[in-house]
């Protein structure tokens, strides 16, 4: 029975470490490969040619002034709330719900925007809002926190439950607050006495969101790696047990670097309502939660790695909105080219771990002949 | 007036899909693999189906019913497969973080949906205004000649679609798989703890394989049962909405066990309905506060599930951890 003793002809073994341009190669080469692979789908469907694909794509992102400041803008908010997500990451808390806690963020700006248009002068609103935004999102941050302290409450699906949760309670202010009644949205919120509205910094209305990702990713990157907070939360990641050990609180390390995500979301909502959309709609934040997950993963949940990772994901979203708009096809073309690129991002991290290896044992081949 | 033989079988309607997408998930779940791109696979299983029916009806001269419906299933199981490939290749063979390339599936399978239900008409070149299977449809919603003459029994037991009996006998299979015979106590040894499993001379990547991919394809059948017996075979795009998510929380509120399921998904479909029955009076904005239900209920089912903390309760032990032989 020679099929009992076969062994295989290769086998896989763990890399010891990389070097990290080798590593940084390997991605490279899996985001250009993916690149081949898009091109080649875009052509089967549409017939555009390859090298029209990537014009295509560098003019969905760069063609006008007004396209790159919109892309600088996307590229900013996403990487601000995939930095909100990553200290729970780091901690292995899988926060599927920073949609919910911008949302929250942004139903109380636009609260506050409301019902506080004629009470309180811009200069006090503006801090208002801010203040009641991130602790909006904090709570909302901090409920499953709490659950999954206390009695280890899956917080995966909870976070995602709060999510809808937080949705239907913003279509419900919507249809309070509807304008012109029975519309159904509510529209641009104080159009024309601008209150509550972020003052345009340098008389560019990009520029705001940039800041704040700059603020964002600085903080973070020091909250990480130079705080003692940071250091916590990154041992109860790595092991409970250890940090037990040693004499962390983990129940308190879980609650406040929720608390903390939370409060970034709700940063982050503040900013979409009184810096960038000056309304409240249900799908404000365009599932970009879910998008900060995987920027934020394939940055190694690095800050200043996420800077590329982020610009990417919005690189090929707009390339492909173009794309779609030029053949008049449907926009969620560009979720497929992203999800592509990210089955390549996904695997490559394979061969950044793990090497595959000729069986040294080669009898085996021997006796094949 | 609630009138339950009216009520319930819109709740089963709207719990089948949960039903597909839970058993499916549970399934997988078992053989410790925790896919969270089941959203993503229910919609290709969804417009696959949709894909298959929309060729068949524009290219054929004679339509025959049974083609209707074998096309339209096999393009959705074949859909669901290719996805359920993605994820065993990715995250089987290659070790991939679980809860991230779910993510990427979800993603990338929503916009496969969405993409097609909006551009298959112009990929195609036919020429009709929209996607409406109406005629397929019907082959789909066929149920029993005598259903209405069996009265109340009839009207709430017997007025459904193939499919949805489907699903409740996949359920029941897999329940008996996973609880009854040696293969599905191997499956199980794989979720639990894949390193004893495979010390046993149990090929570990071949049960997660066949597991994982087995799942995807129940899960999307419930995708192609909402488009074409729940929506009367008209494609719209989103929705499908958050169903995937509800039959993953579903997983966890039937405690890994299919036959809860059943039972479970119907209570699902019902709370997702109630808001419509709930009189809210001209007060338009409490019908948006009522479409929180089931998730509340799940959020409270989760907490409460938590606290009582059973031992036979809990997740398979290697769930979302991938297995590598030289890890020890």
């Amino acid at each position: 029975m020679e099929k009992k003793n076969r062994v295989p002809r290769f086998h896989i073994e763990k890399r010891a470490s990389l070097p990290w341009h080798i590593s940084l190669l390997i991605r490279l080469l899996s985001i250009l490969a993916a690149f081949v692979v898009c091109a080649l789908l875009t052509m089967i469907i549409t017939g555009v040619k390859p090298g029209d694909f990537l014009s295509t794509m560098v003019y969905g992102s760069f063609g006008t002034p007004r396209k790159m400041w919109i892309t600088a803008q996307n590229v900013a908010v996403l990487l601000c709330i995939s930095l909100a997500v990553t200290p729970s990451f780091l901690m292995k808390f899988w926060n599927e719900g920073a949609d919910g806690q911008i949302l929250m963020g942004c139903l109380a700006s636009s609260a506050c925007m409301i019902k506080l248009a004629d009470k309180l002068p811009n200069g006090l609103l503006i801090p208002v809002m801010l203040i009641l935004s991130v602790a909006a999102g904090a709570v909302w941050g901090i409920i499953p926190a709490f659950f999954k302290a206390q009695f280890n409450t899956n917080e995966t699906l909870f976070t995602l439950m709060l999510n809808y949760i937080a949705t239907q309670i913003v279509a419900y202010f919507i249809v309070r607050w509807e304008v012109p009644k029975g519309s159904g949205q509510i529209g641009i919120i104080n159009q024309s006495s601008e209150i509550g509205w972020f003052p345009q910094i340098f008389g560019n209305k990009y520029v705001l969101s940039i800041l704040a990702a700059v603020f964002m990713t600085v903080l973070i990157y020091s909250y990480i790696r130079f705080s003692k907070h940071g250091y916590e939360l990154t041992v109860v990641g790595e092991s409970t047990r250890t940090a037990r050990y040693i004499g962390i609180n983990v129940k308190r390390v879980i609650i406040r670097t929720m608390a903390l995500s939370g409060a970034l979301a709700g940063l982050v909502g503040f900013l979409l309502v009184s810096g960038i959309n000056h309304t409240l709609t249900a799908t404000i934040t365009g599932g970009q939660g879910f998008t900060a997950v995987m920027v934020s993963w394939l940055a190694q949940f690095n800050p200043i790695a996420m800077i590329a990772t982020s610009f990417l994901i919005i690189f090929l979203e707009r390339g492909a909105i173009e794309i779609s708009s030029a053949f008049t096809l449907n926009q969620s073309f560009s979720s497929i080219l992203t999800g592509i690129i990210l089955f390549f991002l996904i695997g490559s991290e394979f061969f950044v771990s793990y090497r595959i290896r000729r069986s040294a044992n080669s009898e085996a081949g021997k006796e094949k002949k | 007036m609630f009138d339950i033989t009216v009520f319930f079988p819109r709740a089963v309607a709207q719990g089948i899909p949960l039903l597909f997408g839970s058993t499916g998930e549970t399934l997988t779940e078992k053989a410790g693999n925790l896919n969270l791109g089941i959203p993503g696979i229910m919609y290709v299983g969804g417009i696959s189906g949709v894909i298959g029916a929309f060729l068949y009806e524009q290219n054929t001269a004679s339509f025959n019913p049974f083609l209707a419906v074998l096309i339209p299933f096999l393009s959705s199981l074949l859909g669901s497969l290719i996805m359920g490939l993605i994820y065993s290749f990715l995250t089987i063979t290659l070790r991939a973080n679980q809860n991230v390339t779910g993510l990427a599936m979800t993603t990338f399978g929503v916009g496969i949906g969405n993409f097609f239900g909006g551009s298959l008409i112009k990929l195609t070149g036919a020429e009709v205004p929209n996607i409406s299977l109406s005629a397929t449809s019907i082959c789909f919603r066929k149920n029993l000649p005598f259903a209405d003459s069996l009265g109340v029994f009839g009207r709430m037991f017997l007025k459904y679609g193939f499919l949805a009996y489907l699903a409740i006998v996949i359920a029941l299979l897999v329940s008996y798989f996973l609880n009854r015979t040696q293969t599905g106590l191997h499956l199980r040894a794989v979720g639990e703890n894949p390193s004893t499993a495979d010390a046993a001379g149990i090929d570990v990547g071949k049960y997660k394989y066949v597991a994982t991919c087995l799942g995807s394809m129940i899960a999307g059948l419930g995708g192609l049962y909402y488009v074409m017996d729940y929506a009367n075979g008209i494609w719209s795009n989103d929705g499908f909405g958050d169903r995937g998510w509800l039959a993953i929380a579903l997983v966890i509120f039937t405690v890994w066990k299919p036959t809860l399921g059943i039972l479970s998904s119907i209570l699902f479909g019902g709370l997702y309905i109630l808001y419509l029955y709930i009189p809210s009076g001209m007060n338009l904005s409490l019908k948006e506060l009522y479409k929180m239900i089931p998730y509340v209920f799940t959020v409270v089912v989760l907490v409460i599930s938590s606290i009582k903390n059973k031992r036979e309760n809990q997740p398979p032990e290697s769930l979302g951890l991938s297995f590598f032989r030289e890890d020890r």
